[in-house]
């Protein structure tokens, strides 16, 4: 039986390198009327570099929320309510807010899904690149823009000496997605977040910008948190999964090892209830019931009312992350069976 | 096998011209799209055909055509006549369960309009039992039937528009993306409703997606469409083992597949043309690894490749003629 292992024995890619960043027991939360409601609980992992990690999870689990409780930019009331952020060694969830706006767009770089959102339909594209060229990393008006014609090469947008000229209306919704792409790379970031980059793609241009985006991430070293709820994308591009249920996380490990050998039952339904293309079965594996209000969160495991296992010792006590051969996990039948 | 509806040359033009005084100062001529351009096919009683293709490529305007939400530019749509004499009846599931449910109103009302619309109770007591075992069927309770929408999740809401769809007692369902909007394992619980009620009421689907997955798991038969054609129409098992159509192959190796991850596998580039200047030709043709001189000409016809497979491509024509495969014009 494996010891219960605290947050320290989260699992990285590869031990030796320093992580980009390294969140350790962070909770956001966000007070209300009736009373304060947790949208991220204790959460801890590793980001090494070249790395991506897929967090997956229902709507409202708190992925999301990572992301933007990393960038601090959850929208108030919603705070960092407890742990740490950092960002290549140096602690950043207690920032100031304008040296917080350096590292964003600096070190950290940003996709999110709808890619007209992140752009000024006003502005050129190359104009928006170059700004955030010259701001971050003080170049020329003349260098930015040869750099930015580049990046916009490097993501595979074609004849980049035209379309860096032109204005994000202009480009259709995947080469939009590239042009954000580019923008994030702008300033050389070390770790980027990206939020459903291609939920609103077609399927062949999501496996288009998935590649692009491993391809990148192999060949600059930046590190990427991909927020996805598409396991297939995730199996697709990650190096490792971590699952989030109602602002919790309860597994993670390397892609192959969740695929093959899910071991929080939650995991195990979210593989299952996605329907195969290999073979046709006559039903779908089904998680019955939703996943509870964040104000109704039940005591023990935040799963156990929808969980086919759950023993009595779930409905009482909160599982702990425990280590596994490969990664960790959050439930009492994987710590050594219900008492 | 008896047809529950047969379509035939289907077409829907939507004219999307500048303002009248923008095209005589302009002198710009009237812009057509061509939304839905000359299909055919039949979805056989009982059994579910799904379409599927990317945004764009017509296939929600299909739905809306066989559901008489819009009126079609040429070509015929044939319901067969059901049981009772009566032609079949085709009622309709939405994408979005957010838009499709009326905030203002009860679930009870919601679910039993269609059932005073069409008199299909004598009486209030009548249709409030009705109503009840129609949350029943869907798995939802009686008790729910006095709240609103809003206090039902995604994957409620999209059970409470299937009770909708159900209360008059249709024997065709069209589901336009019924469950694109939702978490996976809430997809989960609808598509199993979905097939249980089909075996159970004998209904018949017109499915609408565009996640292969879902669409293998859902039906009998898959028709591609791309920029308002048919570009490849099989049985389903058919289609996911021998794709014939290079849109079909495209479509079939860019989706992430979880049980075998491809991640060294270069995707194919390109992208959908606008479809108001669609390409000469095959539509396809700018994408296609295949394509040559004829491609770029001539449209190709739809083709019976065996197997009740229909194709329409030059390529495969060619190859099945190479091996002595007489494909004949449909």
């Amino acid at each position: 039986m494996p010891d219960t292992a605290p947050a320290e024995a989260v699992a990285t890619a590869s031990p030796t390198a320093e992580p980009v960043l390294s969140v350790r027991n962070l909770s956001v939360s966000f007070p209300g009327r009736r009373g304060v409601l947790k949208a991220l609980d204790d959460i801890s992992f590793d980001l090494a570099p070249g790395e991506i990690l897929g967090m997956v999870g229902e709507s409202g689990a708190g992925k999301s929320m990572t992301g933007l409780a990393v960038q601090r930019l959850l929208e108030p009331p919603g705070h960092i309510s407890g742990g740490e952020v950092h960002l290549l060694g140096a602690r950043i969830d207690q920032l100031p807010e304008s040296q917080m706006e350096r590292l964003r767009g600096k070190q950290i770089g940003a996709i999110f899904q709808d890619p007209l959102t992140s752009l000024n339909p006003l502005f050129t594209v190359g104009h928006q690149i170059a700004e955030t060229i010259r701001v971050h990393l003080g170049a020329s008006r003349r260098e930015a823009m040869d750099q930015a014609r580049d990046l916009l090469r490097r993501v595979g947008i074609p004849s980049p000496d035209e379309r860096v000229n032109h204005y994000p209306h202009q480009f259709s919704g995947g080469m939009r997605q590239r042009v954000v792409i580019a923008l994030a790379l702008a300033a050389q970031p070390r770790l980027i977040i990206a939020d459903e980059p291609t939920t609103a793609l077609d399927v062949s241009i999501q496996a288009q910008i998935m590649s692009l985006l491993r391809r990148l991430c192999d060949e600059t070293g930046v590190a990427m948190l991909l927020v996805t709820h598409d396991m297939g994308v995730i199996a697709q591009t990650a190096d490792r999964i971590a699952v989030m249920y109602a602002g919790r996380l309860i597994e993670l490990a390397p892609v192959q090892e969740v695929l093959r050998q899910p071991r929080h039952p939650y995991t195990r339904g979210l593989i299952g209830a996605i329907p195969a293309l290999r073979k046709r079965v006559p039903r779908l594996t089904q998680i019955d019931g939703s996943m509870p209000r964040l104000d109704a969160i039940p005591p023990g495991c935040a799963f156990n009312p929808r969980c086919p296992d759950a023993g009595p010792r779930c409905r009482v006590d909160r599982p702990e992350l425990t280590a596994t051969p490969t990664g960790i996990v959050a439930c009492w039948m994987n710590a050594g069976g219900v008492t | 096998m008896k047809q529950a509806l047969v379509v035939r040359n289907l077409s829907r033009v939507f004219d999307v011209s500048a303002p009248l005084l923008n095209r005589i100062i302009e002198r710009k001529p009237r812009t057509l799209l061509r939304a839905v351009d000359d299909i055919s096919f039949s979805v056989p009683l009982g059994g579910c055909l799904s379409l599927v293709g990317e945004s764009g490529c017509g296939k929600s305007t299909v739905a809306r055509l066989v559901t008489g939400l819009y009126r079609p530019s040429a070509g015929q749509i044939d319901f067969s006549l059901g049981d009772s004499g009566h032609r079949i009846q085709a009622h309709m599931i939405f994408q979005d369960p957010y838009a499709s449910l009326n905030p203002r109103w009860r679930v009870r009302d919601i679910i039993a309009e269609p059932i005073r619309e069409l008199g299909l109770r004598a009486g209030e007591a009548a249709t409030r039992a009705r109503v009840d075992e129609l949350l029943g069927i869907v798995g939802l309770s009686p008790r729910d039937a006095e709240k609103f929408p809003h206090e039902f999740s995604g994957g409620q809401r999209q059970r409470i528009s299937i009770a909708r769809a159900l209360a008059g007692e249709p024997k065709f369902l069209v589901c336009d993306e019924p469950t694109s909007a939702l978490d996976v394992s809430v997809q989960a619980q609808i598509l199993n409703l979905m097939r249980s009620l089909q075996d159970e009421f004998g209904l018949t689907y017109l499915f609408i997606s565009h996640d292969l997955s879902v669409v293998r798991h859902m039906s009998d038969r898959i028709a591609v469409m791309y920029l308002g054609r048919i570009v490849e129409e099989a049985d389903t098992e058919a289609l996911f083992d021998h794709p014939l159509h290079p849109y079909t192959q495209l479509l079939l190796e860019t989706i992430p597949d979880i049980e075998a991850p491809r991640p060294e596998v270069a995707p194919a580039t390109g992208e959908v043309p606008s479809p108001l200047n669609p390409p000469p030709g095959c539509t396809f043709h700018p994408r296609c690894p295949q394509a040559d001189d004829r491609c770029r000409a001539e449209v190709p016809q739809v083709l019976e490749a065996g197997e009740g497979r229909r194709v329409a491509c030059h390529r495969v024509a060619e190859m099945l003629e190479r091996n002595g495969i007489p494909a004949l014009s449909a």
